[in-house]
């Protein structure tokens, strides 16, 4: 199945809602979707991952690109992941640098 | 950006695009567009690129490295658009079949990259392989990239180093670990806490690089159960992390996962050594398979007798060429990539022995691979360590090459203890030398205490446990009717051979366990502890316990419960160490001038008795001019009587305090530090049979200020 990817950018908040598959063969596109954020005020990253069903290495690392290119200082959250995707992330250790929760709530976050 | 010129294709070939590569680096790299994939064959005449996608039986690919794609002896291409998360590769070489020159290609066989950093094949532990599988070992590509924040080598000082020799896979396999992923990579950094409780400074691990359980798979005659290689010294690859050490290994995320196993290590002030295996491949001798070396270019990696059979210095089947150039610089990539890509603190070399050896298999003076290794770069800050014999007969503690950077396996150091520990005579003057760091072996070299990594156990071989319980080995589980492992343990079982219900036995034993963690913890030199031995695992007497996927290996938490005293002891005694320089000196302690920072006494002060019948020895360490910096006064009883040993004075207004006596009970058999009890009497200590006593020097304190009463003797 390919990727589904739409992204907005709402009060410094981007979010990024993640379909489908995110391997290698995708990955770079997502890539150059997410590098429309750079040198924009982002203070966080919201990943809706509810709908997406496998990520490879080459997902994670566009993941890890979105913190360290579009700011250091902007927190990662990873929303309503399925297991198989939370057992590679938690497993690999690049858990570390994203907060994992069910649900986001804009407002109180 | 600019697109770079090289970055389209100028060739075709069954629908891929494709151009020349660049031989270097060496392996499959992801350049813009594509994969570049390069190897060498110095003997082969063409070379062919085998594509798979994963898991699939059959190839969807085999593209010819066209003629203009070779630079020397070197096949490089660029494959563009590959799906490169998806895929397998490997090669086929054709050139000579002429096994007496060497040569042994075969174009039906498809060859793994040794350059691979990634390898599929076994991604689950245990899990039976397709035995049809015509590529059973397939070089993967990999986005080597990898956040390691300003993570760097630890460059922990050498002589401060408490080293923990461990296997991935027994460290946490067994369901009493209570982890989420047993067995892991990712096993080890849920356990880093207790680690850090133990106090280690330093993981020693067993190799990691790709290898395959199932080499000489077969059952076991005492149980049935499968035998597996557990320990791994026997190498698919030298790039990859073992797949099936990875929780994520069924994801291809190992070099993930072991990496962000390290950064967690270091950020727990925790170095990672590897134990490294250059002597030998996975490939056996001629009756073996064709995993990679051999069908690529047999002649170059392996040493071969005029007749074109395999050497066995290795004890495995084939010996690798080691000082053949092409080989160094292999190894040499190997290790800077481990370096740079996983911040390695340090290797230790298995048989490193084989690699000073030329290609006939002659021991050489400058062996210059281990010279290359000395002096590189990239591994400047590198611990590097050798067990420094192998299994053709070389032997060379206090003799390695060493450009005063290899360190080595104190064998002696092992049997010298081992037999001073079980009450052999004629021990004493050995393990004076043992105490201070072997200056017999290695001051000859202007070597230092850094030369010297001491151990009583360590994997191969007995654990302590079974040092103090065992007077044979026992590996009749093996499958090998008990021929195999070392005769030679110097062990001795306390009274009776494996477990025993007599509680004077047991006692002993874990007294003799605290002696022997008591002396190692003492020496100069770079003390390594086997895990598991700080809560007194067992493996049943079998000293060879490298097929033992089981519990005769996996470590037995529950041991923490009951061994508990040996935990506190063993962390108790590091962080003596830990606290008294004195302990960790890089030179030599000084111990001839009136200044002597080590002095020797016995049962009378001043009066060391290193004579044959003599099983007592005790010193003092003494930092003059540092009068904040206490005393520390040892004195080992190895005779299986009591002896009173005649005290020095500590030194000024200072009294001797006891911190550890293995002959107590506990909690009374050691301290916490700066909980040292004031002993009564400052003349003379009283050590019971068998058993080790240490003393610190503190300023004079009222009897009963510091926790407690002072106590008289040890008995």
């Amino acid at each position: 199945m390919e990727l589904q990817l739409q992204m907005e950018l709402d009060e410094g908040t981007a979010k990024i809602r993640l379909g489908g598959r995110l391997d290698a063969t995708n990955a770079p596109a997502f890539q150059e979707e997410l590098k429309k954020l750079i040198g924009k005020d982002v203070s966080k990253i919201v990943f809706f991952s509810e709908d997406l069903e496998y990520i490879a290495s080459a997902g994670l690392r566009v993941m890890i690109f979105a913190k360290q290119r579009i700011g250091m200082n902007a927190q990662v959250y990873l929303i309503g992941a399925q297991q198989t995707v939370l057992d590679v992330i938690k497993m690999s250790g690049l858990d570390t640098f994203m907060t994992i929760q069910d649900s986001f709530d804009q407002k109180t976050q | 950006m600019i697109r770079r010129l090289d970055a389209h294709p100028t060739h075709e070939c069954k629908g891929f695009s494709l151009r020349s590569g660049k031989p270097i680096p060496f392996g499959a790299v992801i350049v813009p567009g594509g994969v570049n994939f390069s190897v060498y064959s110095r003997y082969a005449d063409s070379c062919v690129l085998v594509l798979f996608n994963k898991h699939e039986p059959a190839p969807f690919a085999e593209i010819p490295f066209f003629p203009e794609f070779c630079i020397g002896n070197v096949f490089s291409m660029v494959v563009f658009d590959l799906d490169y998360e998806n895929i397998e590769y490997g090669y086929r070489m054709t050139g000579p079949w002429d096994p007496k020159s060497g040569h042994r290609f075969d174009s039906s066989k498809i060859l793994l990259d040794p350059y691979a950093k990634s390898i599929g094949g076994r991604d689950e532990w245990g899990k039976e392989p397709d035995w049809s599988n015509i590529f059973p070992h397939r070089s993967r590509i990999f986005f080597d990239d990898f956040d390691w924040e300003d993570d760097t080598q630890l460059q922990i000082p050498f002589e401060d180093l408490v080293i923990y020799e461990m296997h991935v896979r027994n460290f946490t396999a067994h369901p009493s670990s209570g982890i989420k992923h047993p067995g892991t990579f990712s096993g080890i950094r849920e356990k880093i806490p207790y680690l850090k409780s133990l106090g280690i400074n330093c993981v020693e691990l067993l190799p990691v690089h790709e290898f395959d359980e199932f080499e000489h798979s077969r059952l076991s005659p005492v149980t049935g159960e499968r035998l597996m290689n557990l320990w791994g010294y026997s190498n698919v690859g030298f790039f990859a992390p073992k797949a099936g050490y990875a929780a994520t290994g069924k994801y291809g995320m190992q070099v993930d996962e072991l990496k962000t196993t390290i950064k967690a290590l270091h950020k727990a002030g925790i170095e990672v050594i590897l134990d490294v295996v250059f002597n030998h491949t996975a490939e056996g001798n001629e009756q073996g398979p064709y995993i990679s070396y051999r069908g690529i270019d047999n002649k170059s990696y392996y040493m071969l007798t005029p007749e074109g059979y395999y050497y066995n210095f290795s004890g495995c089947g084939n010996t690798l060429n080691c000082n053949n150039p092409i080989v160094r610089n292999m190894i040499l990539d190997c290790l800077r990539y481990w370096v740079s890509d996983y911040h390695i603190d340090g290797f230790r070399f298995d048989l490193a022995s084989i690699l000073g050896r030329d290609q006939n298999g002659a021991p050489m003076n400058s062996p210059p691979l281990l010279e290359t290794l000395a002096f590189d770069p990239v591994l400047g800050k590198c611990k590097l360590i050798a067990e420094a014999w192998d299994a053709g007969g070389l032997y060379q503690v206090g003799s390695f090459p060493s450009w005063d950077r290899w360190a080595e396996w104190n064998g002696k150091y092992r049997d010298d203890m081992r037999r001073f520990l079980k009450g052999d005579a004629g021990m004493v003057p050995a393990v004076m030398q043992r105490l201070q760091g072997s200056p017999d072996l290695y001051q000859w070299q202007n070597r230092m205490t850094s030369a010297s990594v001491n151990f009583i156990t360590c994997h191969d071989g007995f654990t302590l446990m079974d040092l103090v319980s065992y007077n044979d080995k026992h590996n009749e589980a093996n499958g090998e009717d008990n021929r195999d492992g070392s005769n030679d343990n110097s062990s001795w079982n306390c009274g009776a051979e494996g477990p025993s219900d007599d509680p004077e036995i047991t006692q002993l034993r874990l007294k003799q366990i605290k002696n022997a963690a008591a002396m190692l913890l003492v020496s100069n030199g770079a003390p390594m502890v086997l895990s598991g031995d700080e809560m007194g695992n067992s493996q049943d007497g079998n000293n060879n316990a490298y097929c033992q996927d089981n519990s005769i290996s996996w470590l037995n938490w529950d041991l923490l419960k009951s061994h508990g005293e040996l935990f506190r002891f063993m962390k108790q005694m590091i962080a003596f160490r830990m606290k008294h320089d004195v302990l960790r000196k890089s030179s030599y302690v000084r111990n001839t001038d009136s200044n002597a920072e080590i002095s020797w006494h016995g049962v009378r002060a001043w009066e060391p008795d290193a004579s044959f019948d003599s099983r007592t020895i005790a010193f003092m360490c003494r930092r003059f001019g540092c009068p904040e910096e206490p005393d520390v006064y040892a004195a080992v009883n190895m005779h299986w009587e009591c002896h009173s040993f005649e005290l020095p004075a500590a030194e000024g207004n200072a009294k001797w305090h006891v911190f550890a006596n293995t002959d107590m009970r506990p909690p009374h058999d050691i301290s916490e530090i700066g909980n040292e009890v004031l002993l009564d009497n400052q003349h003379a200590f009283l050590a019971g049979p068998r058993s080790v006593v240490v003393l610190v020097s503190k300023l004079n304190q009222r009897k009963g200020e510091d926790n407690g009463t002072a106590v008289t003797d040890g008995t």
